[in-house]
C-alpha cells in the first residue's frame, strides 16, 4: 500500500519568487525507509514539510495514507522529528513524550503506560522525571523520537534529526532507529546531508538537486536486513555510497549545464 | 524544462510596500486612540459615568484638541505662550536629566566592571545594590538637596544626583550580565594571545555587553527624566517641568488643559530621551535579527 | 546490539538542592558588607562631614523607629495597600491586554510602538491629575497612578514573552493539528512566564515608588509618603529616616514575595536569574 504519493508537486515561494520544488513525483510504500539527500537549496526539507502539510504546494497532488495531506495531519497520521529536539523546558521528559497524547485526549493511565513503553523503546528508562536541559543532545533527540512515535503513527518524518550530533552518537542512534523501525513497522521519510547515513538506513535513496529543486535520481539500496555495524564495512556498502556520491555530483554538473544553456539562449 | 528562478527586486533596496503598510497601520492606531478618548469622553458625559469620585467632564478629561490648543495660549494673562514656558522648562529639566543620566550610567558601568571581576564582591554588594532601589529616593531628596546645597553646589545638581540614583541600577545589573555573557571561546582566544585583563575587558567583554547595556539605557533614559522631574519638587526648583506641574496643578480648576499640556510636554521629553538612546543603539550595536514566531 | 544511554549523569537541580548546596557560605560576603556598612555609617558619616541632622546615626533612627513603631507601621500599611492595589490592577490589565494582542498579531505590531513610547513617559507626572480625578486624600488616586506605572512594563514584557516562541515549536504543534488556542495554552503561555515574572518583580518596585512619590503631589495624612515629607519639612530627619527604613523593608518584602512565587511557579528553570 502506498503511504505517501506525490504527483507533479511544485512549490514556489512568493509571487514569481524562488522555485523550491518542481515536478516532484514520488511514491513511498509501507514499511519503506526513504532518505532524501541533496545539497542545500534542493528543497528536501520543503518536500518533507509538504508531506506533513506544514507547507502547502503551489500545484500538484499530495496523498498521505490515502487522504489529502491536510486530512492526514488532522488525523495525526505522522510524527515529526526536527534537527533540534524542540522539547519544552517546562515539561519533564515524560510529560514531553506525553504531549501529543494529551492533545489526543488519552486518559492519564493510558498516557503513563505508553510513556513507559516509549522510554523503554528508546532506552531512556528512569529518565522520565528529568528535564530536557539535564540530558545530552543525543538523549534529547531520543526523547523527540519517542514523542513522535508515542501515538503510533504509520508515518515518521525526520528532518536531519542527527545532524547536530557527533559521529559516534550518530552511528549509535542510526542503529537504534533501525531497531525501532523494525519493531514498529513504520514508514520513514528521512532527510539528511550524510551520504553514508542515507545508504546505511534506507531501502531507497532519493537524490535531489537545486535550482529548481527536483528529484534527479533514485538509488535502490539492496543491503541485507537487519543492518548492523558490520554493514558499514561491506564492499556493497561502499559501492552504494560511491554511487550516490557520483549521482549527487552529477546533479551538480547537470545544474551548471542548464545554466550554460540558459545563458546561451539569452533567457 | 528548465526554469530560471527570478527574485523581484525592491525599489531603493528597501521593501517599501510593507513599510508603508506598517506606517499606515500605526497612523490608524493613533487615530483609533484619539477616537477612543473622545468616544469615552462623550459616552461618559452622556451616561454620567461615575467611579468613586471620578466623573467625566471637561475638567477631568479635556478634549485632546483643547489640550494641544492650550499650548498656544498665553500661560497667564499677558504672559508668554504656554508652549514657550514649557519649552524652557523642558530644556531645564532635560539638562538635569542628561547630567544625571551620564553620571548614573558611568557609575553603573564602572560598578559592573568591578563586580564582573570578582564573584566575592558580587555576593557582598549585589543584595544592597538591589535593595537600594527599594529606598524611596523621593524621601531622601530633601536631604540630598540640603547636603549638596550646603557645599555650595547649585540646586539643579542635586536633582541630577537623584536622577543618577534612578539611572545607575539597571545599567549595573544589565552590564554585569552582559560582561559575563562573553563567549568563553573568545576569551580563550585572547588568553592565547597573552592578553592582560584590561585588553580582554575592552576587546571582548565590553562589546559583548553592549546589547545588554543599551537595553538598560532605554530604561534609564526614562528613569533619569522621572528623577529629574520629581527631584525638582523637594528642591523647590521653579524653572523645570516639575515646578511647572506643581504650578499648573494649582490652577487645575480654572485651566485643566494647562496641566495636561504640561504632562504632554513631559511625556514628549521622556520619549525624546528614549528615542535618542534607540538611535545611539542603532549606530553602535549591530545585532543579528532574532528568529522568533 | 544495543547501546546504553550516553554516559552523562545529570545533576538534579531543584529549589532545595540550590539552597542547601549554596546556602550559608554564600551569604557571608553580604553579611560582611552589611557590618562594614553599619560601621561606615556610625563612624564614617563624620568623616564625610554629613550634617548629623541629615543622616543621624543608625542607633538614633532605630530608636525613633521603635518609639513610633505603631504609627509608622500603620502609615506603611496604608501606603502598601495603595501600592498593592495599583500593582494588582496594573499587572492584571497588562497581562490581559498582552494576551489579547498576542492573539491578533497585526494589532500587536501596530500598538507595540505606542506601548513602548508610553513606557518612556514619566507617568508619575500624572499624579496631580489622578489626584484631581479621585480626590487628593483618597487612596484611589495613588492606586490609579501605581496601576498606570505598572501597566506598560508588564504589557510590553508579557507580549514579548508570548511572541518569542521558536518557530519549530509552532511547527511541532501544527503537526499535531493544534489550533491557536492550544498553541497558546501549551506553548506561548509557559514560554511567557519567565518574562511575566521578570516584569512583575520590577512592577513591585514601581508600584511602591508610585504610591510613595505620588504623595509628593498631595495625599492623605495617613500615608507614609506624606509622613516622610512632613518630617523632612520640619527637619525631623530621624523620623523621616525611620519612615524610609520601613518603606524600604516593605519594598524588599514585596519584591521577595513575588520572587518566591516565581521560584515556585517555575521550578523547572535551570538557572537562577538576577533581575
Amino acid at each position: 500500500m502506498t503511504v505517501v504519493s506525490l504527483e507533479k508537486v511544485d512549490k514556489t515561494f512568493g509571487k514569481g519568487g524562488v522555485t523550491a520544488l518542481q515536478g516532484i513525483d514520488l511514491d513511498i510504500g509501507e514499511r519503506e525507509f526513504v532518505s532524501l539527500i541533496g545539497p542545500s537549496g534542493c528543497g528536501k526539507s520543503t518536500l518533507l514539510r509538504i508531506v506533513g502539510d506544514l507547507i502547502q504546494p503551489t500545484s500538484g497532488e499530495v496523498v498521505v495514507n490515502g487522504k489529502s495531506a491536510r486530512r492526514a495531519r488532522e488525523d495525526r497520521d505522522y510524527g515529526i522529528v526536527f534537527q533540534d529536539a524542540v522539547l519544552f523546558d517546562w515539561r519533564t521528559v515524560a510529560k514531553n513524550i506525553a504531549l501529543p497524547l494529551e492533545m489526543l485526549g488519552w486518559d492519564r493511565n493510558r498516557r503513563q503506560e505508553r510513556v513507559k513503553e516509549m522510554l523503554r523503546l528508546v532506552e531512556l528508562d528512569g529518565f522520565g522525571s528529568h528535564h530536557p536541559w539535564q540530558l545530552s543532545g543525543g538523549m534529547q533527540q531520543r526523547v523527540s523520537i519517542a514523542r513522535a512515535l508515542s501515538f503510533d503513527p504509520p508515518l515518521l518524518l525526520m528532518d536531519e534529526p542527527f545532524g547536530a550530533l557527533d559521529e559516534m552518537t550518530r552511528e549509535r542512534l542510526n542503529l537504534e532507529l533501525l531497531r525501532i523501525w523494525d519493531a514498529l513497522g513504520s514508514t520513514i521519510v528521512f532527510v539528511t546531508h550524510s551520504i553514508s547515513e542515507a545508504v546505511f538506513l534506507s531501502t531507497r535513496v532519493v537524490v535531489m538537486s537545486p535550482r529548481p529543486g527536483r528529484i534527479t535520481d533514485v538509488v535502490e539500496i539492496d543491503l541485507p536486513q537487519p543492518r548492523s555495524a558490520e554493514t558499514r564495512e561491506q564492499p556493497r556498502f561502499f559501492e552504494l555510497v560511491a554511487d550516490v556520491r557520483h549521482k549527487l555530483r552529477g546533479s551538480d554538473e547537470l545544474v551548471s549545464e542548464a545554466e550554460l544553456i540558459v545563458a546561451e539562449e539569452g533567457l | 524544462m528548465a526554469s530560471v528562478a527570478v527574485e523581484r527586486p525592491s525599489r531603493f533596496g528597501v521593501a517599501w510596500r510593507p513599510l508603508l503598510h506598517r506606517v499606515g497601520l500605526m497612523l490608524a492606531v493613533a487615530a483609533g486612540l484619539w477616537a477612543f478618548w473622545e468616544a469615552f469622553k462623550w459616552v461618559g458625559e452622556e451616561t454620567a459615568f461615575k467611579l468613586g469620585q471620578f466623573t467625566v467632564n471637561d475638567r477631568t478629561l479635556p478634549h485632546l484638541h483643547d489640550i494641544v490648543g492650550q499650548l498656544f495660549e498665553p500661560s497667564r494673562r499677558n504672559g508668554p505662550l504656554l508652549i514657550e514656558v514649557l519649552w524652557d522648562a523642558a530644556l531645564f529639566t532635560a539638562k538635569e536629566a542628561a547630567v544625571g543620566f551620564f553620571l548614573g550610567a558611568s557609575i553603573g558601568f564602572a560598578l559592573a566592571v568591578i563586580l564582573a571581576h570578582s564573584r566575592l564582591l558580587q555576593r557582598g554588594f549585589l543584595p544592597y545594590i538591589v535593595a537600594s532601589q527599594t529606598v524611596p529616593i523621593l524621601a531622601i531628596a530633601p536631604m540630598v538637596v540640603i547636603w549638596l546645597g550646603g557645599r555650595g553646589l547649585p540646586d539643579w545638581l542635586s536633582v541630577s544626583v537623584i536622577a543618577a540614583y534612578l539611572t545607575f541600577f539597571p545599567v549595573t545589573i544589565n552590564t554585569l550580565r552582559g560582561l559575563e555573557s562573553a563567549d568563553p571561546r573568545a576569551l580563550e582566544l585572547l588568553r592565547s594571545y597573552a592578553a592582560n585583563r584590561w585588553r580582554i575587558l575592552w576587546k571582548v567583554r565590553v562589546p559583548a555587553s553592549l546589547p545588554f547595556l543599551f537595553t538598560a539605557l532605554k530604561v534609564s533614559a526614562t528613569a533619569s527624566v522621572v528623577g529629574a522631574i520629581i527631584g525638582e519638587l523637594p528642591a523647590s526648583i521653579q524653572s523645570g517641568l516639575g515646578g511647572a506641574i506643581l504650578n499648573f496643578n494649582q490652577y487645575y480648576v480654572s485651566s485643566p488643559a494647562s496641566l495636561w499640556a504640561t504632562n504632554l510636554i513631559a511625556a514628549l521629553l521622556g520619549i525624546t530621551f528614549f528615542l535618542a538612546v534607540v538611535l545611539a543603539e542603532k549606530l553602535v550595536v549591530r545585532r543579528a535579527p532574532e528568529h522568533v514566531a | 546490539m544495543t547501546a546504553g544511554p550516553t554516559a552523562v549523569q545529570p545533576v538534579p537541580r531543584g529549589v532545595f538542592a540550590r539552597r542547601v548546596g549554596r546556602g550559608v557560605r554564600d551569604w557571608i560576603p553580604a553579611a560582611v558588607v552589611f557590618l562594614l556598612g553599619l560601621a561606615a555609617w556610625e563612624f564614617g558619616v563624620k568623616a564625610l562631614d554629613v550634617e548629623n541632622f541629615l543622616l543621624p546615626p543608625l542607633s538614633d533612627i532605630l530608636e525613633t523607629l521603635w518609639d513610633d513603631r505603631s504609627g509608622l507601621i500603620e502609615a506603611a500599611w496604608f501606603t502598601f495597600k495603595e501600592a498593592l492595589g495599583g500593582f494588582l490592577v496594573g499587572s492584571s490589565a497588562g497581562i490581559a491586554v498582552a494576551l489579547v494582542l498576542a492573539r491578533w498579531r497585526p494589532l500587536a505590531s501596530a500598538v507595540l510602538p505606542y506601548a513602548i513610547a508610553a513606557n518612556a513617559i514619566p507617568i508619575i507626572a500624572f499624579a496631580p491629575i489622578t489626584n484631581n480625578w479621585f480626590g487628593l486624600l483618597s487612596p484611589w488616586s495613588k492606586i490609579a497612578i501605581a496601576a498606570i506605572i505598572c501597566f506598560f512594563p508588564v504589557l510590553v514584557n508579557t507580549l514579548k514573552g508570548l511572541t518569542s516562541v521558536r518557530p519549530s515549536s509552532i511547527e511541532l504543534m501544527r503537526s499535531y493539528a493544534a489550533g491557536e488556542v492550544e498553541i497558546f495554552r501549551r506553548v506561548r503561555i509557559p514560554t511567557a512566564l519567565p518574562f511575566v515574572f521578570s516584569a512583575l518583580k520590577v512592577a513591585t518596585v514601581l508600584a511602591m515608588i508610585g504610591a510613595i512619590v505620588g504623595d509628593y503631589f498631595g495625599g492623605s495624612q495617613d500615608s507614609l509618603g506624606i509622613v516622610i515629607r512632613r518630617d523632612a519639612g520640619i527637619f525631623a530627619f530621624d523620623h523621616a529616616w525611620a519612615g524610609i527604613v520601613i518603606a524600604s523593608l516593605l519594598g524588599i518584602m514585596f519584591y521577595a514575595a513575588v520572587a518566591t512565587l516565581e521560584r515556585l511557579a517555575m521550578r523547572w528553570q535551570p538557572s537562577a536569574r538576577i533581575e
